[in-house]
Parts: C-alpha cells; structure tokens; sequence
C-alpha cells in the first residue's frame, strides 16, 4: 500500500513538473509580437514548455531581470556598465532588428530625401521652414512651400527614440551637446504623441509635419517616409534588406553591445538597431535552463524565418552564425547544454 | 401618529448605538472601524511608498528646487516639476470654466424647467457620457476636436483676441485648449447628475413659496433652488476636478506632451499624470523613476489640497447669509 501511494506521488510528481515548465520574461515591447509568435509556434514543437512574456519596457525588462523575478529579459537598449555591474553574469543575445524611419506629411511633396545634418538640425528647432536651403540642397529641383514644419516625436520613452537621438547625435555634435540620446530626452521643439500610433496620428493630421516612428509600423500603415543618406553617401530607402545590411557594416563586439547606427555599407539603412534577449551565462534551474538553451538555438534558426513576414529584420548571416555559437558557450549549473 | 412611533423609533436607535452589552454590534462596529482606518491606512501606505521610490531624486533636488524648476532633461538627470504642476492646473481650470456653466444649467433645465419626462430622458445620454473610456475620448479629441480647433475655432479666436496672451502663436490644435475641452465633456456628465441631484433635494415648499410671493419661475430658481442646493453644487464641481486633474490617457493623446510653460493656450504643454504614464515604463535610472515618483506625490499633494480648500469653502457656503432654509 505504501509503495503503491510513493509510486502514485512519484508519478503525480513527474507528470506536475512536465507539464508546468513555465519560463517568466519581460521586456520590451518592440519585438513583443514576434517574440510572441516564437514562443506560441515553439510550444506547439514542445507542448510541456510554456512561457509567459510581458511587454512592459526594456527599462522594466532589465530591471526585473536583475532583480531576479523573471527568467530572461529583453531590451532594445544595451544594458549600461552600471546595470551589468549588478548582475555580472548577464548575456546579451541579439535577436531581430529594428529599424527608425522618417515619416512626413507635406501637401504635394512626395520622395523627399534627409542628410543626417538637416534631420538634426530639423529636430533640434534649427531648421523651422520646409524652405530651408538645407533641405532645398538635399532635394534638388524640388519646389519647397514657405511653410513652417511641425515637428512630431515619441513622448513616451522608447527604444524607438533612443535610436533615433543616437543615430541625431552621431552624424551633428551640435545635436549631442543640446539633446543627446536616450529612451527619453528633453526635446527643444515639436509635439509628442504616445506610441507609433498617436505619433501616426499626428502626422496624418498636421499637414507640414516630420516624425520618425518604426519600420514595421510604417509599413503596415504604408506611410510617406523619407530617404536619408547614409555613412557611404548614399541615399537609402528604408526597407527589411537595407536594416539588415547595417548591421553586416558593422565590426561586432563579443558582448554584442553595440550601436548600429549610421553604419558604413552602401547600402545600410542608418537608423537601425538591434533588440536583445538577456540571459544568464549560467542558469540554475536545470529544466528551465535546459529548455531556454534549446529555445534560443530554435529561435536563431527556425524563429528568424518568422522575422520577416512579420517585418522585422532578420540577423546577417555572419552575425546568426556568431551568436549561435554564443549561446553553445550558455551552461546549466556549469555544464554545456548539448544540441538536441 | 406615524410620526410619534418614528420618533420612538429614532430614540430607541440612538440609546443602541454603542451596543455595550450585545457582542454581534460590537463585531460590526469593529469591522466597520477597521474599513474606516483602512482607507487612511492604504492612503498612507501609497504617500510613504512614492517617497520612498523619491528618495534617490532628493539626493540630487531640494524640493523647492524640484517644485519651481522648470527644465526636464532625463539625459542629463535634471528634473523639474512646474511644467506639468502648470499643464495640470491650466487643463484642469479650463474644464471647470468651461463645463460648469453648461453642466448648472442644464441640471436646472433637468429638475426645474423640462416636463418630468423629458429631464428623464435627458439624464440617460448625460450618463452615458461618463460611461465612455478615456482612451474613446483622446481619440475623438485628436482625430476630431484637433483638426476643428486647428481649422476654425482658433483662428478665429486669434482675430478677434488675438490681443490676448492667451489666443497668441501658431494655430496647432493640440496643446492646453484641446486638452481642457476634452476634460469639459468628460466632467460634464459627473457635475450634471449630482447638481441633478441636489437639486432635486430643494424642498417643494421653498419654491412654491417665492413663487406664492409673486416670483417668476427663473426668480422663484434663484430664490429658493440654487441657494438651497449652492453647497451641493459645489462638491459636484469638485468630483468634477478631481476627474480633471487626475486624467491620463485623454489628455496626454491631445495636449502635446511638451514639457514648457507658455501663457497661450494654443501651445503644447504636458500634464502631471501624463509625463508618469508616457515615462515611467522606459525610465532606467534611479533618479529619473525617482522623478516620476515625485510627480506622483506632487499631483497626490495638489488633489489632497484642492479637496482640503474645496471643504473649507463648502462649509462657509453652507453658512452663508442668503440661506432660506435649513
């Protein structure tokens, strides 16, 4: 009988702990929707293994992961010396990337092209009319209105305007020096609008307005967005390919931390980014170690195939290939995880 | 006789009160007790929190120097709070100078003018006002109310008091006077039904009365109803600002999110909650989250004492000379 009752726990047990491997992230909430889609397309390969991500902000994702309530997180951007002094054990491992475009909304005007000084000097108030000669010389044999531009921009904090600022204030110090770059900055002029969408919203409805808002977001929402003229001097159309070429331009650190902004290449787009899962170097829960080890090897494979229709931009080859031998380097109570 | 056995009644009720004897009125009293502290307990909780996520900001701030500081530079960990205690007040008073007119007299039409049935009627799309989400109301606000203040109403303001630092700048439609629009009809619908029902609470007698003494109907109002009814007005304009005041979502989709103080109500501003709801997800350093929790505390501080003043004044008017009945 008491056998009989050990084996009945012992079973009830095995069949507990299969079913209820739960893996808890959070992070931010540009690559939430493909994230999303990985994590329901791979608990239809592994039924047993769920996860449970919440979009809440990369500043909430690294902060959650180094307190040690969640199992990974996920930011867009890097996390800081400071932050990784906290948690010292931190991986960073690039999965898609993100891309900034510039959207306008000028009566009659269509095919507009941006050097990254008249986008500074747009976005730092110093440039006030569409007529401005800077912006005549970038578009040549264009009639420009004597009109004023509006300026719209992120108010909330973002990954989206922490490329932006730092990609501004790359290409003009003078920009560096009044704004800088962050997920939040002090911008000098224009409107703020909350998310993509109210900074669409007020595109649409301000005509003689400039912005920047995502890639995908412009392209589902077919957008007029500008061409801008990158590292190599060309002008770049914003696209999947081009977001991908840029960070093929770019020499990769081994932590992965870096800023792809105006990267060299002809054609790299200069507004990208990448986003980022963090993982620790050693887990210690071995099922769930096992089971994350496993998943970011699917994701670099098969979860890459999905960026694409989902319009973000997959990994260059060279860089998938490096990270995946990143993640052969991730240990589970010290010991390498075998591929399956 | 009726009357009598109430009185009894009441008398028997008020010797029960403290139920020393009986243990279930004890219980209750307590439960009831504990509820009461609670709520002060909660409130304190929340206040002790804030100033506890704050902490890092007064390292680098004074108070006074948070409060009247007018730069918010998240680069550079500079914060100042008066941009958004400006945006907060302005928003808010323009909701009350525009929606309380409209809200009192429609209440009168409601209770004192319309056939019974019609002030029913009315009541329903009043109330089916509050009933809409904010974020339903910030839409409308930006794909509407911009564009309309943007193309009619304030040009046309700019013509004719243009004069005024208050009508002065580009017409942009968003910025503080779309937000305090947005807030009047948001707060309409609260200060219209408790004036209703205050209004409905003036006794028969006092309006029969003025009009027996030969009063019109608008006289017989002014005599016997909104004296009668003026504290009660009152508070239901102040549920109305402290809908106004507390407000997110609606209000940070159409005021511009521009941390800047400006007389003209045609420019962008920011507001108090907004900044916290647009920031706080994104903010990474300690100082910039402790910033946001000062907001917080501040705009706490601002409704506890515009609630404090508001009961102040509401006792003095309830004392005033012109009253006809108790």
């Amino acid at each position: 009988m008491k056998k009989f009752l050990m084996g009945l726990l012992l079973v009830a047990g095995s069949t507990a702990s299969a079913q209820s491997l739960l893996i808890n992230g959070a992070g931010a909430t540009f690559p939430a929707p493909l994230y999303q889609k990985w994590f329901s397309e791979y608990n239809k390969i592994n039924p047993n293994l769920k996860f449970n991500y919440q979009a809440i902000g990369s500043g909430g994702g690294i902060k959650q992961f180094s307190e040690g309530t969640v199992d990974f997180g996920a930011t867009d951007a890097p996390m800081k010396d400071d932050q990784i002094a906290k948690v010292p054990d931190v991986v960073h491992i690039p999965t898609v990337l993100g891309a900034v475009v510039v959207a306008y909304n000028a009566p009659g005007l269509k095919n507009l092209r941006f050097s990254g000084e008249t986008l500074a000097d747009i976005f730092s108030g110093k440039i006030t009319k569409w007529n401005d000669p800077a912006i005549a010389a970038d578009n040549p044999g264009v009639k420009m209105p004597d009109q004023s531009i509006t300026i719209a921009r992120r108010s909330d904090g973002s990954g989206t305007n922490a490329i932006f600022t730092d990609y501004l204030s790359k290409v003009s110090p003078e920009f560096k020096t009044k704004v800088g770059s962050g997920t939040s900055v002090n911008w000098p002029v224009g409107l703020g609008g909350k998310g993509n969408d109210g900074v669409t919203g007020l595109i649409k409805s301000t005509p003689g307005s400039i912005g920047y808002v995502e890639l995908a977001y412009a392209l589902q929402q077919k957008l007029t967005v500008a061409e801008i003229k990158n590292k190599d001097g060309n002008w770049v159309k914003p696209s999947i390919e081009s977001t991908t070429a840029a960070a093929a331009g770019v020499e990769m650190p081994a932590d992965y931390r870096v800023s792809i902004t105006n990267a060299a290449g002809k054609d790299s787009w200069p507004i990208a980014g990448f986003t980022w899962l963090l993982v620790h170097k050693d887990m210690k829960d071995q099922a769930k170690g096992t089971a994350m080890v496993n998943f970011l090897r699917w994701a670099l494979t098969d979860g890459e195939k999905m960026a694409t229709p989902l319009d973000y931009a997959p990994l260059p080859q060279p860089v998938q290939e490096r990270v995946m031998k990143t993640i052969d380097t991730l240990t589970v109570n010290g010991t390498k995880v075998s591929a399956k | 006789m009726a009357e009598a056995a109430g009185n009894l009644a009441v008398e028997a009720a008020e010797e029960n009160r403290p139920g020393p004897g009986n243990v279930g009125d004890r219980v209750f009293n307590g439960t009831l007790w504990a509820l009461g502290v609670m709520v002060l307990v909660v409130a304190g909780l929340i206040v002790l929190n804030l100033a506890l996520v704050a902490r890092p900001l007064a390292k680098e701030h004074s108070l006074w120097g948070f409060i009247t500081s007018s730069e918010w530079n998240p680069v550079d960990d500079r914060y100042g709070a008066l941009p958004f205690l400006y945006g907060t007040l302005v928003t808010s008073a323009l909701s009350i100078l525009m929606a309380v007119p409209v809200a009192i007299g429609l209440a009168l039409f409601i209770t004192q003018f319309a056939p019974a049935k019609l002030g029913r009627v009315l009541t329903i799309p009043v109330e089916l006002l509050a009933a809409i989400p904010s974020v339903v109301y910030g839409l409308w606000g930006l794909f509407i109310v911009v564009p309309w203040l943007r193309e009619s109403i304030q040009p046309w303001l700019g013509r004719h008091f243009g004069f005024l630092p208050l009508f002065q700048g580009p017409p942009i439609g968003l910025g503080f006077l779309a937000a305090g629009a947005i807030l009047a009809v948001m707060i309409l619908p609260t200060v219209v039904s408790v004036s209703v029902e205050v209004m409905k609470t003036t006794p028969e007698a006092n309006r029969e009365a003025a009009l027996a003494l030969g009063a019109t109907k608008w006289e017989a109002v002014m005599l016997a109803v909104i004296p009668y009814s003026r504290a009660g007005i009152l508070g239901a304009v102040l549920l109305g600002l402290g809908r106004a005041l507390g407000e997110t979502m609606a209000v940070t989709m159409v005021i511009g999110n521009s941390p800047r103080i400006s007389a003209s109500l045609f420019a962008a501003g920011y507001s108090l909650p907004a900044v916290i709801a647009n920031e706080f997800a994104e903010a990474v350093s300690d100082v910039h989250i402790g910033a946001l929790a000062g907001l917080g505390l501040i705009l706490f501080a601002t409704t506890f004492l515009l609630n404090a003043g508001a009961r102040i004044l509401v006792t003095a008017v309830q004392k005033g000379p012109s009253r006809i009945s108790g």
